[in-house]
């Protein structure tokens, strides 16, 4: 039995197409948590990183900061808040922040420090608010490696949100935490497949996402 | 000029038309509009980059900042509109402290026009140029309307307009960071070494171009530079500023040239100072001879009547009129002009357009040592030698001395 066999048997089985396992109901759930933690993610990491960017200070801090929490196990940290907090949506989230905010941060600041410093001066010469001189000329050219830190986060993300089996919540981990369990291995064949697929999915919206949100006029590198 | 105390008043929606340049020659008495009193600039790391600075800037014509690199232009320029605030002294515009406004409101009543343009490369071209009149708030057509008017303003072809910056040449940038400076119509123009990224006919043509825009408009212009040439060529009054941000000259550039304050100026101004100062002198007191003038379809009689001018050779016009070239009066026979055996007549200048030192130029280009003027339409006005030419420069000196520096005009065309 090779792994394609288990990709295809997973996939033509009609029960896995309904219920509360089905796989409509899990890739929902998988992408709920993901989409709640790169929410909560960037709210964080976006802010920051384009205001420290803007003003460029605190950039050492911020980085020293990024490779700290990137040292963070996921796992471990999943474990601890569980046994801190019990089980919940908790133990999920705040692993998946802590994984996801790092890239956003510091490519967030990265990306603002990298706009051109003349049109920035042009800007503050003509009398811009400050404000608009970070939202209107340094963010629209900072968005392509803005928006490249946010996939990596998402990414990030979804692949890892598969812990959230662990704690008994839903998500495509399921399949893999269950088929493991179960020694049932087209499930988790199924469900890693269906990560991957997801993670692919998602570089396509980030990337049509940049074909609409970018100015023709910012060359990408 | 009240404009700058309430910025709304200077904002005309539309341009001027371009007959109001007969308007700014009539302002040529200036007031002053900006003045540095004593102004001192220490940076937290110690450097004083400007040091205890005066200097009234006129209204309505162009003052121009010059100096080697490091001498503090960019600092006192950048002191104007408060991207740098000044240690001690005041800067008063049109008499009222430049800290009496808020910075924003002040910095949008003076243009901005710096060495790399610094477009905002994620917008078009008209975009870009209507940036300031999107910010005080006018609707976007109205905006895109006043963008596409200073596009032609400043000589941008219409169809350049959806363009994104990378798509534009270095020059072409440089227009469109004027239209934007100029979108809103302030009253003054602050300008950092606007052309010097630019090759030297480009930036000559950028050169022409701010004197007509400056010329149509009235702007009241700063211009930094660390190029005497563009200073000389620019300027109404010349500031000279030496290492350590201290004032060597002020001075109209005629008399910059002629009287410069010390060593420092002098080296500064370059070894050809005397040949540059004859761009202030017009050619139009140059006596022409038409003698020495035949066509090329000149009859024996006529060849033979031209044999005995005063000079030497004689300059040989199509039958339009336009100079040919030099032939030594034996070796013209008539009905056999060859124009191919002609000897050539260089660059000829235009007659009481052209300054002496263009003049001159041609004398001493063309091969019989003899300059051929000619009128605008290209027609060969007369011939005068490098002597008369002398003697006229001779001449201009002795009056620009007796009349004082000030008397001393800058020719229209240099
Ligand atoms: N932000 C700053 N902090 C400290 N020193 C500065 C700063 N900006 C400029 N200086 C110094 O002040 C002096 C004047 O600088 P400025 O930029 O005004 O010179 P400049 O005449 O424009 O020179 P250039 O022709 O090279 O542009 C220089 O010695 C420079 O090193
Ligand atoms: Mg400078």
């Amino acid at each position: 039995m090779n792994v394609l066999h288990f990709v295809t048997s997973f996939f033509t089985d009609g029960a896995h197409w309904s219920g509360y396992d089905g796989i409509p109901t899990r890739l929902l759930e998988h992408l709920t948590y993901s989409l709640e933690a790169l929410g909560l993610a960037a709210l964080i990491g976006l802010p920051v990183g384009l205001v420290t960017g803007h003003y460029g200070k605190g950039g050492n801090a911020l980085t020293l900061l990024a490779t700290a929490a990137r040292a963070l196990p996921t796992f471990g940290l999943l474990v601890l808040i569980v046994m801190v907090a019990g089980f919940g949506m908790l133990p999920v989230m705040i692993p998946l922040v802590v994984l996801a905010v790092p890239p956003i941060l510091v490519t967030t600041y990265e990306a603002m420090r990298s706009v051109e410093p003349s049109p920035v001066d042009a800007a503050r010469g003509m009398g811009m608010r400050e404000s608009d001189i970070l939202l209107r000329v340094e963010l629209p050219v900072a968005l392509p490696l803005i928006l490249g830190g946010l996939r990596s986060a998402a990414i990030q993300i979804i692949s890892t949100a598969t812990i959230a089996a662990y704690v008994s919540l839903g998500g495509l981990g399921r399949y893999i935490v269950d088929g493991l369990y179960q020694h049932n291995y087209e499930k988790v064949v199924g469900g890693a497949t269906l990560v991957a697929a997801l993670a692919l999915a998602t570089l396509a919206v980030f990337w049509a996402a940049a074909r609409a949100a970018v100015s023709p006029g910012v060359r990408q590198t | 000029m009240s404009g700058l105390d309430s910025p709304g008043n200077g904002l005309n929606p539309t341009v001027p038309p371009v007959e109001s340049g007969r308007k700014s020659q009539t302002r040529r008495v200036f007031g002053v509009l900006i003045r540095i009193d004593s102004v001192t600039k220490r940076y937290p790391d110690g450097t004083v980059a400007v040091d205890r600075l005066s200097l009234d800037i006129p209204d309505g014509s162009i003052t121009v900042l010059v100096g080697p690199s490091g001498c503090g232009k960019t600092t006192t320029l950048r002191m104007i509109n408060r991207m740098v605030e000044p240690s001690e002294g005041t800067i008063l515009i049109d008499g009222v402290d430049s800290r009496q406004q808020p910075v924003n409101t002040l910095r949008r009543s003076m243009g901005y026009v710096i060495q790399n343009a610094g477009l905002f490369q994620h917008r078009t071209v008209v975009d870009n140029i209507a940036t300031v009149p999107r910010m005080l708030g006018w609707s976007k057509d109205k905006s895109r309307a006043r963008a596409r008017e200073l596009m032609e303003r400043v000589g941008l072809d219409a169809s350049f307009a959806k363009r994104y910056p990378y798509q534009l040449s270095g020059g072409q940038q440089q227009r469109v960071g004027v239209a934007r400076a100029l979108a809103a119509d302030p009253p003054v123009l602050l300008m950092d070494e606007p052309f010097s990224a630019v090759d030297p006919v480009v930036r000559k043509g950028l050169q022409d171009e701010l004197l007509r825009i400056q010329e149509e408009l009235g702007k009241t212009i700063v211009f930094v530079t660390h190029d005497i040439d563009e200073a000389v060529k620019l300027g109404t009054m010349v500031a000279v500023l030496r290492t350590g941000g201290r004032l060597a000259q002020f001075a109209p550039p005629a008399e910059l040239l002629s009287d410069p304050a010390d060593e420092f100026v002098e080296d500064f101004l370059g070894a050809d100072r005397g040949i540059r100062r004859l761009s202030f002198f017009s050619s139009a007191g140059l006596e022409l001879l038409t003698a020495p003038i035949v066509a090329i379809d000149a009859t024996a009689e006529q060849l033979a009547a031209r044999g005995a001018t005063e000079a030497p050779y004689l300059l040989v016009t199509g039958l339009d009129g336009r100079p040919l070239g030099w032939s030594e009066p034996g070796g013209l026979t008539a009905g056999q002009i060859d124009a191919g055996q002609l000897l050539p007549y260089g660059r000829p200048f235009t007659a009481g357009q052209d300054s002496l030192r263009a003049a001159l130029d041609c004398a001493v280009l063309s091969p019989t040592g003899w300059a051929v003027a000619v009128d605008a339409e290209g027609r060969a006005a007369g011939v005068v030698s490098q002597a008369a030419i002398g003697e006229a420069i001779r001449g201009a000196h002795a009056h620009a001395h007796a009349a004082g520096p000030e008397a001393a005009q800058k020719a229209t065309t240099r």
